[in-house]
């Protein structure tokens, strides 16, 4: 089986999609010629041509404007936008435009818009270059949102969120661009519904829930855990709207304890609806309160305080560790 | 097809007549509020007037009754916004080819952009035509729209209603550089200011800029000086922020008075009957209009409802029925 990067996979799934679909639009800034900053788009615009891959003027707003226009005209956008940060001068578009179409119109309109979205930190990146902006998207009635943890959820997300009728935000871990894994673009695997989580290590002590890059963080921590005979699940949220309530009551009413990790910061972060989610669906299981180990609540760090940001091993342990412990006063 | 004054003059009487209900509605208390477009009648009736309806798709923002009556779309289906019905009104926006309101004054005009794109892709020979104002004007949107347009050359008409004040903003307080019309040099393509209130000369700007976009010959920006002598809304009193002097001065540049000018007695009465009658069958459509089925509070957020989506209309539907 070859082995496939998450860039590698997730240019695979563009060139598929553009196959597949020849109403499949893919541009942004620098996707074109350059083939993207993170080489995401290289070689698109040269086998589907400039009209189907192109790159636009240096403008966030008008990307996603751009894309409600020509998704009315019968389109499949799927444009990007460079970095996380540079979402923000193009809000009012994803917000008042793209997730309130469908819903204005009373479902004449649809949009099937694919925002990919290079997205979180932990690579030494300039300011804007690291944020996790999950919980913002996730709020916005009409909105989905989903995020691969590796090459081959890559492919197949990026595939089902090109496919979807509704818009997507794509959020890719970029410090997961240059991971390789074994996966084979052309076997057909087991294809989960929209807003199905996946557990990707079982286990019976408490569950590990994370998405992203985090994800692979958890199953570090998970094969230390197991060192000492602690045997951690680790659940691959993937979607994060629609979230997978039942998914997490189902690992966790069998673990009976739950540690959420994620790289944005702790206060309003998608860890606390998780939490909510397994208080309202596991309460009488719980054997200890759903701990959350979260980026603080400081905008994103320079590279040189990165890693004391980022949720680490060691700071996961310490949760599991005190979800373990707790005993009922 | 030729500007034909009478039947514009038509749609600018059904247009200031339907206008005048929906503000005494909003007095009587059927309208929650309305935005009035008196004043504005030649600007958006000569624009839309223009499009080729079987290509052309229009833009609107949230003051176009003009422009849907000129593209026959049925007025209780746009003016069911004002109702608060629903937000985007109850016309079909693919079938009438007019996008839903928008009360974000900039943002539609990217759509636009974006449709004319699409429709360049496909060779449809189709044009977008976008609506905004002077105070719309300042927005960052309308910069990329109109770069990106000017980039690709796309099939997309500009249409500026600067109707002289932005709610309490005048015009030389917005609009630096002398004229929104002068941006699109900055652009690179063509720019002109009409008179707003001749609804022949707005028709012929359009109809022109439309057949040029049409045949491949990219954007162009239209400033239509006009004049809203209304209120900027029901809720809203302009004697706080102009004179009256202002506005009877402007009333004389009333687009209807203007057009009367050309046309006989028995074509202006012909066109007032038609008007009234178009009231009263809007007038009633709008009265036995009724709110939406709560369970349409969760309609059309996404194509299919979310699981979530689903409980928490079971939940809202159990609250109804408890």
């Amino acid at each position: 089986m070859p082995e496939l990067s998450l860039q590698q996979a997730l240019n695979t799934a563009l060139r598929h999609a553009c196959e597949d679909d020849d109403r499949v639009l893919i541009f942004g800034e620098d996707v074109g010629t350059l083939g993207g900053v993170f080489r995401v788009t290289d070689g698109l615009q040269d086998k589907f041509g400039e009209h189907r891959v192109f790159d636009t003027p240096l403008a966030e707003s008008a990307i996603m404007g751009m894309s409600v226009g020509l998704a009315m005209a019968g389109w499949r956008p799927v444009p990007e936008i460079q970095f996380d940060g540079f979402s923000y001068p193009a809000i009012d578009q994803i917000v008042n435009q793209v997730a309130r179409m469908h819903y204005r119109s009373r479902g004449a309109l649809g949009m099937p818009i694919t925002l990919r979205l290079p997205s979180f930190g932990g690579i030494r990146a300039p300011e804007h270059h690291g944020e996790s902006l999950e919980s913002l998207f996730a709020h916005v009635p009409g909105l989905k949102v989903v995020s691969p943890s590796g090459a081959a959820e890559g492919y197949h997300l990026l595939r089902q969120a090109i496919a979807d009728p509704d818009p997507v935000i794509f959020m890719e871990p970029k410090s997961r661009y240059w991971q390789r894994e074994d996966f084979d673009p052309a076997q057909p695997v087991e294809a989960l519904p929209v807003g199905r989580s996946r557990v990707v290590r079982p286990g019976k002590h408490a569950t590990l829930i994370a998405w992203g890059a985090m994800v692979s963080r958890c199953q570090q921590v998970a094969e230390l855990a197991a060192e000492d005979g602690v045997e951690l699940e680790v659940l691959d949220l993937r979607w994060l709207k629609p979230i997978d309530a039942d998914g997490l009551a189902e690992s966790v009413s069998r673990t009976r304890r739950a540690v959420v990790v994620h790289e944005a910061p702790l206060t309003a972060g998608l860890g606390g609806e998780v939490s909510a989610l397994i208080s309202e669906r596991c309460f009488g299981d719980l054997r200890a309160p759903v701990q959350r180990v979260a980026g603080f609540d400081v905008p994103y760090p320079s590279g040189a305080l990165e890693d004391e940001y980022l949720p680490n091993v060691d700071r996961v342990l310490t949760a599991v560790q005190t979800a373990l412990e707790y005993r009922r006063g | 097809m030729d500007a034909d004054l009478r039947e514009l003059f038509r749609l600018m009487v059904v247009t200031r007549r339907l206008d005048e209900e929906a503000t005494a509605l909003q007095r009587q208390g059927v309208l929650p509020a309305y935005a009035p477009v008196r004043g504005q009648e030649a600007a958006q009736i000569g624009s839309a007037a223009a499009l080729a309806l079987d290509r052309d798709f229009a833009f609107p923002t949230y003051r176009e009754l003009g422009a849907a009556v000129a593209m026959g779309v049925d007025p209780v289906a746009y003016l069911a916004m004002h109702l608060n019905i629903w937000h985007g009104g109850l016309y079909d926006a693919n079938a009438s080819r007019l996008a839903p309101p928008n009360a974000v004054v900039g943002g539609p005009v990217l759509h636009a952009v974006g449709w004319a794109m699409g429709a360049k892709l496909d060779g449809t020979g189709g044009a977008a035509l976008t609506y905004f104002g002077d105070g719309a004007s300042s927005q960052g949107d309308i910069h990329e729209a109109m770069n990106f347009a000017g980039v690709y050359r796309l099939p997309v008409v500009f249409f500026c209603q600067n109707n002289g004040w932005a709610i309490s903003l005048p015009t030389g307080d917005q609009v630096a550089g002398g004229s929104v019309a002068a941006r699109a040099a900055g652009y690179g393509f063509e720019g002109l200011q009409v008179d707003g209130n001749d609804v022949t000369a707005v028709f012929e700007a359009t109809k022109q800029a439309l057949e040029r976009a049409r045949s491949g010959e990219g954007p162009a920006l239209i400033e239509a000086m006009t004049y809203r002598l209304g209120p900027h809304s029901t809720s809203d009193d302009p004697s706080r922020y102009r004179s009256a002097e202002e506005e009877r001065a402007r009333a004389e540049q009333d687009p209807i008075a203007l057009a009367k000018n050309s046309l006989t007695t028995e074509e202006i009465t012909s066109a007032e009957q038609h008007a009234a009658a178009v009231v009263a069958t809007t007038t009633e459509g709008l009265r036995a209009l009724q709110p939406p089925p709560g369970d349409e509070l969760f309609s059309f957020v996404y194509r299919e409802p979310t699981a979530a989506l689903l409980a928490q209309h079971r939940a809202w539907k159990e609250s109804q029925d408890a």
